[in-house]
């Protein structure tokens, strides 16, 4: 006789956890772009951990879903990686640090830097091989474009005056990472990502090399002074003037304490100096 | 007893609410997706332009393409290598072997499919980048692919070889069949119906993989020209854009998720329909 | 026709095994102690797991729970009460397996509609864990279904000349028989659960945080390691230490299945 007794003891175990009545004095949802995720759940546990009894849910999703989230009261705080748009004028934003767009190649691609005549040029399918190469014969280059709607390829395309539907790309990519990943395997790609991204491979060991803009070279301290032609604010938007939890956490995050924190994403923060 | 006359209608009960499950999810996408289908009308989906969503162009049938023939080569390849495997590990196999063959199978079917995507990342693509760049491209996918429903075709037909009647083997043997010619002649039909059920279930998720198929296959929408080229699948179109979009480009969204529970329901009556006219029954 | 069978099998295995050798390779370093029992921190870099292994098991008991039941009872009704060939059976069938094959992030956007806003679970364990249900049903019936049908003839025929109720011939005669398949579909099902992520990030969430109950977000092993490896900078060491994690969580689950099965459950001499 199976030991029916064993099953549905386990079987009310497992339902246990729903028994507990779930708490939501103190609660922040954060939704939005993905570049700025991890950032944020940092800030929220650093915050957490100042005030024990406040819970924040950073969950993701893009920029668009946090603009969208942030207006039908889905969430309290959006996370968006660009400017807001004037078709966005109903929402407040709040700049916590910056963030550049560089564009990525192999380490051992002889390239020294690409004009923007270039690089629009590639992306439009009109250069196929790299103008200087150690090998013999000519190499096709790789070119890695990302899936619309983010906010890295709307700043891209805005910069360098290009339309989507004109790029005629190799690859089209969704995260950062996945550009980061093929181009350090793939000794002839070409991809644009976020510099804190690309920066902070790079300083781990990866064997990619970030490409200066119009003789700009592309890095955290380029970011900093302000030189840098490729930049973009990350932002924490509300529906309206924040407060309460909602307006503690923004001061915290503008703060100079969340400064080391934003360093080690390598942004730029831009307030509490 | 007054069990047997509730057990049934609790046990139909059970069966109509699993079958009312994908009743549940086409309607949700139906409802999704309507108003983009009532305004743009149902053929602008099956057109070849270019996937525009900010002029308000969805043609879906590049992508449709896409996905149909990196499921297809994999279950092509998948379905025979698995049909040998499990009966190697049935009828070839010293037992410890079979059973270590099988537990790894088990283990495998359990691995994400971010990390089959991963390893096909960054090491498929820069490997095949050599012979053809750009590399991530239909090839890739269906290589990816193969490797994730193989342990799941191996599961389930070994679970359908297992099923055989003892006697049926115990008979060939007094009748000096071969082992190939047992296998071939009885234990193949005998087990047949749960095989072909156990493909239909991995040619269904074929179609329906997203992540792996997203990291590897380039994500180009384009009608390829070659197992080089990089193509986008449905699902991964919806993967890459869904969070992105808003009101139109989202019903398209929707919309593909429909077509492509409608080709696979499409696959399904045709398995079933075959499955019916060759039944062996037992 | 032997070396062929030999060969094809080798060739099966080759590639998977590279493949779990390198996840091993590469997790090995980044697996200790702390690994298992720390919270993480730095957006995951560094620290452990602790919280996302308490969600993933919790996520999976969900899961299990709600298929078990449900699955059994479809399967039961499949294989005793109606015929293989009528049309409830072709019609459930089918259902069951267009369900199976519904791309997984479908079954993502109609958790978050179903559980997470219309039911109003949220961002939460017990969206995910439903969502999931939903998916690995068809594999759990169809398998289970099968191991009922293989039960052998003459045992439904002595239960029947001995006058014992069909209620009474399932519960202790069929089930028990079938125990070892019954098991065998809970390891592929609990397999394909544990391997879901596009459903997971629509309904359960990222929130690396313990969670508190089940209305509670929070992320499992397979959502951890998509965030640290395609999301964080500098995520690969513990996305692939995550991954031997589950590696290791799989094989537990699967070898603890088939004990019980023997067991509790199963009069089978089948060997396994």
């Amino acid at each position: 006789m199976p030991n029916w007794r064993g099953v549905w003891l386990l079987l009310g175990i497992c339902h246990l956890g729903s028994c507990q009545v779930p708490s939501v004095e103190k609660k922040l949802i954060l939704t939005g772009s993905s570049t700025l995720a991890p950032l944020a759940s940092e800030l929220a546990s650093a915050f957490e951990s100042r005030f024990p009894d406040v819970r924040i849910d950073v969950q993701s999703g893009g920029s668009a879903r946090g603009i969208s989230d942030t207006r039908n009261g889905l969430a309290d705080i959006g996370l968006v990686s660009r400017a807001l748009k004037p078709t966005e004028n109903d929402l407040i934003a709040h700049g916590i640090a910056q963030d550049g767009i560089s564009l990525i190649v192999h380490k051992e691609n002889p390239i020294a830097t690409l004009s923007s005549h270039q690089i629009r040029q590639i992306y439009t399918g009109n250069i196929n091989f790299w103008p200087a190469t150690n090998h013999s014969t000519k190499q096709p280059i790789t070119v890695i474009h990302k899936a619309s709607g983010r906010s890295t390829q709307e700043l891209f395309l805005a910069y360098f005056q290009l339309a989507n539907r004109d790029i005629r790309p190799d690859i089209i990519i969704g995260e950062n990472q996945h550009a980061l990943k093929l181009v350090s395997s793939t000794p002839n790609a070409l991809a644009y990502v976020s510099i804190g991204a690309a920066e902070f491979e790079a300083t781990q060991g990866l064997p990619i090399r970030l490409l200066p803009i119009e003789g700009i070279d592309a890095s955290v301290l380029t970011l900093k002074s302000q030189q840098f032609p490729l930049s973009r604010r990350l932002n924490l938007v509300t529906a309206s003037t924040p407060v309460g939890l909602a307006k503690q956490f923004i001061e915290f995050s503008q703060s100079k304490e969340a400064h080391t924190l934003i360093n080690k994403q390598f942004f730029i923060p831009i307030h509490g100096y | 007893m007054a069990i047997d006359l509730w057990l049934p209608r609790i046990l139909q009960l059970c069966a109509w609410l699993c079958a009312a499950i994908i009743i549940a999810i086409m309607t949700f996408l139906l409802l999704e997706s309507l108003p983009l289908i009532i305004e743009s009308g149902f053929w602008s989906f099956f057109q070849l332009q270019a996937w525009q969503p900010e002029e308000n162009r969805f043609p879906l049938l590049a992508m449709l393409i896409g996905s149909l023939l990196v499921a297809s080569g994999a279950m092509l390849i998948a379905t025979p290598l698995g049909i040998a495997a499990a009966i190697f590990g049935r009828y070839y196999a010293p037992t410890p072997l079979a059973i270590a063959y099988r537990g790894l199978m088990e283990l495998l079917a359990g691995i994400p499919s971010v990390v089959f995507g991963f390893w096909g990342l960054t090491i498929l693509v820069p490997w095949i980048a050599h012979w053809s760049p750009p590399g991530a491209s239909i090839l890739a996918g269906i290589l990816v692919l193969t490797l994730m429903i193989l342990p799941l075709v191996v599961l389930t037909c070994d679970a359908a070889l297992l099923k055989v009647p003892p006697q049926y083997l115990h008979g060939a043997t007094a009748l000096g069949l071969s082992r190939w010619g047992t296998i071939r002649h009885i234990s193949l039909p005998t087990a047949f119906p749960a095989i072909a059920s156990g493909i239909v279930l991995q040619m269904g998720r074929a179609l329906g993989e997203t992540m792996a198929v997203l990291m590897v296959c380039g994500n180009v929408i384009q009608l390829p020209d070659s197992w080089f080229s990089p193509v986008r699948t449905l699902t991964a179109n919806i993967a890459l854009e869904m969070s992105y979009a808003m009101d139109n480009h989202r019903a398209a969204l929707f919309a593909s998720g429909l077509l492509l529970l409608l080709s696979a329901t499409a696959l399904m009556l045709l398995a079933d329909h075959y499955r019916q006219k060759n039944c062996v029954q037992y | 026709m032997r070396p062929l069978f030999w060969l094809t099998a080798l060739l099966g295995a080759v590639v998977p095994l590279l493949m779990l050798w390198d996840i091993i390779a590469n997790g090995l370093p980044g697996l200790s102690i702390e690994f298992l029992s720390q919270p993480p921190t730095d957006t995951g870099r560094s620290g452990g797991i602790l919280p996302i292994l308490f969600a993933t098991v919790w996520i999976l008991a969900i899961c299990l729970s709600v298929t078990l039941p449900l699955g059994l009872g479809c399967a039961i009704y499949l294989s005793e009460y109606i015929d293989s060939h009528s049309s409830a059976a072709r019609w459930i069938g089918l259902s069951l397996d267009i369900l199976a094959s519904t791309p997984s992030i479908i079954f993502g956007l109609f958790g978050y509609a179903l559980f997470a806003i219309y039911l109003n679970f949220g961002f939460s364990l017990l969206s995910g864990g439903l969502s999931l249900a939903c998916m690995v049903l068809p594999l759990f019936i169809r398998t289970t279904e099968h191991a009922l049908r293989a039960c052998p003839i003459h045992y439904r025929q002595a239960a029947s000349a001995l006058n014992i109720r069909q209620s009474g011939f399932i519960l202790r005669i069929l089930l028990p028989i079938s125990g070892t398949g019954i098991a065998v579909a809970l390891i592929l099902s609990s397999g394909r659960a544990l391997a879901e992520t596009a459903v997971l990030i629509f309904t359960a969430g990222y929130v690396s945080r313990q969670p508190d109950s089940v209305f509670d977000s929070g992320r499992t092993l397979s959502v951890h390691i998509y965030d640290l490896s395609m999301n964080v900078p500098g995520g690969q060491q513990n996305a692939a230490a995550s991954a031997l994690v589950l590696v290791l969580l799989i094989m537990l689950i699967n070898s603890t299945a088939r004990l019980l099965a023997r067991r509790y459950i199963s009069y089978d001499q089948t060997p396994l």
